[in-house]
């Protein structure tokens, strides 16, 4: 969270947070961002892919140096896309969740920070091999994505970054519980058809699976909740130049139900286990759905986040 | 300082002279101490488990020479007759010996390839010989450096990793499910041999709470007490299958004992908590058809039996790795030990030579009546400082360096450690 933090206060401040403001056309805009070094670019898709091998190496071989490297690399990694961040946000003068770009680049860093802090918290990293695809997938796709000429939203602000960011931390915790509630299900389905091969003996327990992907979706209700509210008091200042009726708010308040039901569902219930893994794979859907759909064609006041 | 090693296990000898020649805790201590009142051995160590008896030392002359001491020793010890003992026991020295205790502690010399327990019998074994005072320099090197490799291979290696028993199969694949079984309730439905095997695993695993039903209500407390375990009543389900995560089955019956409707029921009861069935009975004690319910997993012997196989096969592909640590270790304790020995020859040389120089100048210094008594002394300082130079610098260097230790094992180095290059030459 202190990571968080001090990042949005480096977008903030390398966007001008007191003196919002766009780059004056767009073509100065590209120019800027087309000069910026490529550098941190590069070392964090290195790092990533590195990671991504060592774990994949760790849950094939169960070397636990492997492993403690693949953590290590996911780190660098980490701390290089933290600077590629940055410096695109210095170079053009906008928060990172402006364009297409900026928006799936941070969700592919929370999703590793929310890993990461789960990896350690947990003390398991049998499932980062499954994780880091979706994180270099996230990055790399977003190096690839056309570039865009937007409008600046009219919201701007220390609110409306935290608004931005939680969301987006909101998303990628979800993420992370879908791709727990994969690994969860088809554990579940070697365990039942007596499958035991050399994956199943270094997976996380099927008890510990649920356990994390109730961690990920808690960090993610926090996350949520918070920067709904957030979101709300942002509209509220703006009172006059935006609807109350934004078909973004309702699928939001209903993802937020959704994994509340879950949460409730796989700790308590006759649901746990594999009917909750698949609630929670049933709610990322939902997800996408408010980040695709509503987001690009129902939704306008919510771009890419 | 040779190493000597005399002992039998399960590859030499029958159970039934292994468990002649057991030692218990007690035992170890007196034997321990016998052999070295009666200078068999100058340190020692008893190493006793289910599968091996072990006697490692020190002898005071030559290990082979002490070996048939040894031999006499635990016959008597044991009132075995020697030619019983004789064809079972086998005799390892220095490096052989060495290199049998590493293999040891790594689980390559076991019964079930990799088994864990033998790494904590092997440092059991140490701290009482170490408490009492039975080794000294070099075997606690070589238990230290045995227990490093223990902990190496299990660390570095898959040899340990993976359930060699149906009983210990059965048990980690429960953990696959639950995680650690320490917040975890288990039932046992019979209390036969591989009820006792498996209660033996569980426990070691650490699980909460054992429950034990069995028709013969006394049978099932033998069973249960010793673990603190708790007995309930043949046929009472409903109550029985309410709690447990894990439940074991292992009766003689026709049928089923339980049927699918019996679990329905628990799975309704208990909010379909996960339930993990080890159907270890043959005819089957678990009706197939309960496997399809939600949340339970349902497991017979063949389904065990196979993972077991699976297992043995994933073990043996990793000896060679265990085996070079092996390796590793025994070059760098028998280079440790070389550098020890030579160190010590070097001083007994310096020591020799001190007191040859003593009677050597007064008989050459006697004709000399022109020296002053400062000349003599001078002569003397003179000596003093070469045989320093002869002597202190190969100490030294055996010290410092790890390669000329390696060398010496191949007994060249003494080359190195006495001639300069030039002289080689």
């Amino acid at each position: 969270m202190w990571a968080i933090l001090k990042m949005l206060k480096n977008w903030v401040g390398s966007a001008g947070m007191d003196d919002w403001q766009w780059s004056e056309s767009w073509d100065e805009q590209r120019v800027l961002v087309q000069r910026m070094n490529h550098l941190f670019p590069m070392l964090t898709a290195l790092a990533y892919l590195l990671s991504f091998g060592l774990y994949v190496r760790f849950l094939s071989a169960g070397n636990n140096l492997t492993g403690r490297l693949g953590t290590l690399l996911l780190g660098l990694g980490l701390i290089a896309h933290y600077f590629a961040l940055l410096e695109r946000s210095r170079g053009s003068h906008t928060v990172p969740y402006h364009d297409l770009y900026g928006s799936m680049s941070l969700f592919g860093w929370l999703l590793a920070v929310t890993y990461l802090g789960l990896e350690l918290y947990h003390r398991q990293r049998s499932v980062g091999a499954f994780v880091l695809p979706f994180i270099l997938v996230f990055f790399l796709a977003a190096h690839l994505a056309p570039a865009d000429k937007l409008l600046p939203p009219a919201a701007h602000g220390a609110t409306f970054a935290f608004h931005v960011t939680l969301s987006i931390l909101a998303y990628a915790a979800f993420a992370l519980s879908f791709v727990l509630s994969l690994i969860f299900l088809g554990e579940e389905r070697l365990l039942r058809r007596h499958k035991v091969g050399d994956v199943v003996w270094r997976l996380p327990s099927l008890e510990l699976l649920a356990q994390m992907s109730q961690s990920s979706v808690l960090v993610g209700l926090v996350s949520i909740a918070i920067g709904t509210a957030l979101g709300f008091v942002t509209v509220d200042r703006l009172e006059g130049q935006h609807s109350y009726f934004d078909p973004k708010y309702v699928i939001t308040l209903l993802v937020l139900a959704l994994y509340v039901l879950y949460f409730r569902l796989a700790r308590t219930t006759a649901w746990r286990g594999g009917r909750a893994s698949k609630l929670c794979i049933f709610n990322f859907v939902i997800v996408v759905l408010s980040f695709t759909v509503v987001n690009l064609y129902l939704s306008h006041s919510h771009r890419y986040f | 300082m040779e190493i000597v090693l005399v002992g039998l296990n399960h590859r030499t000898a029958p159970v039934e002279v292994r468990e002649r020649v057991s030692f218990t805790a007690e035992q170890t201590r007196r034997a321990a101490q016998e052999l070295r009142a009666r200078g068999i051995l100058e340190e020692t160590l008893v190493l006793s488990t289910c599968n091996r008896s072990e006697v490692y030392g020190v002898p005071p002359e030559s290990s082979h020479e002490c070996a048939p001491g040894l031999s006499t020793f635990l016959s008597e010890f044991h009132s075995v007759r020697p030619d019983i003992l004789g064809v079972s026991l086998y005799h390892h020295y220095d490096r052989e010996a060495v290199r049998h205790l590493f293999r040891v502690a790594a689980g390559l010399d076991s019964m079930l390839l990799g088994e864990a327990e033998i790494l904590g019998q092997v440092r059991e074994a140490y701290r009482i010989a170490h408490e009492h005072g039975a080794t000294g320099p070099v075997l606690n090197r070589l238990f230290q450096g045995a227990l490093e490799v223990g902990k190496r291979v299990r660390t570095e290696t898959e040899l340990g990793t993976r359930p060699m028993s149906v009983a210990s199969a059965g048990v980690k694949l429960a953990e696959r499910i639950f995680g650690k079984l320490n917040e975890r309730k288990a039932l046992v439905l019979g209390a036969g041999t591989i009820s006792e095997q498996v209660v033996s695993h569980l426990r070691d695993r650490g699980i909460a709470e054992l429950q034990v039903m069995n028709r013969s209500r006394d049978r099932a407390e033998e069973l249960a007490n010793p673990f603190g375990g708790k007995v309930i009543d043949w046929g009472e389900w409903d109550s029985a299958l309410q709690s447990p995560d894990v439940v074991v089955s292992s009766v003689s019956a026709e049928e089923p004992v339980l049927r699918r409707d019996i679990v329905e029921r628990a799975m309704a009861a208990r909010g379909n908590r996960a339930l993990f069935l080890m159907d270890l009975g043959v005819p089957r004690n678990i009706d197939a058809s309960v496997g399809e319910l939600y949340n339970v997993y349902v497991y017979n012997t063949d389904d065990l039996s196979e993972i077991v196989q699976q297992n043995r096969n994933a073990r043996e592909s990793e000896i060679p790795k265990a085996q070079g640590i092996v390796d590793e270790h025994v070059s760098k304790f028998l280079s440790w030990q070389a550098s020890v020995e030579l160190v010590g020859l070097v001083d007994a040389l310096r020591m020799k030579m001190r007191e040859e120089r003593a009677s050597f100048i007064r008989a050459r210094m006697e004709p000399m009546k022109h020296l002053t008594e400062a000349d003599r002394a001078h002569v003397e300082k003179l000596m003093d400082e070469m045989l320093e130079k002869l002597l202190l610098e190969p100490a030294e260097r055996l010290r410092g360096e790890k390669e000329l230790r390696r060398k010496i094992q191949n007994v060249e180095a003494l080359r190195d450690l006495f001639l300069s290059n030039r002289e080689k030459l």
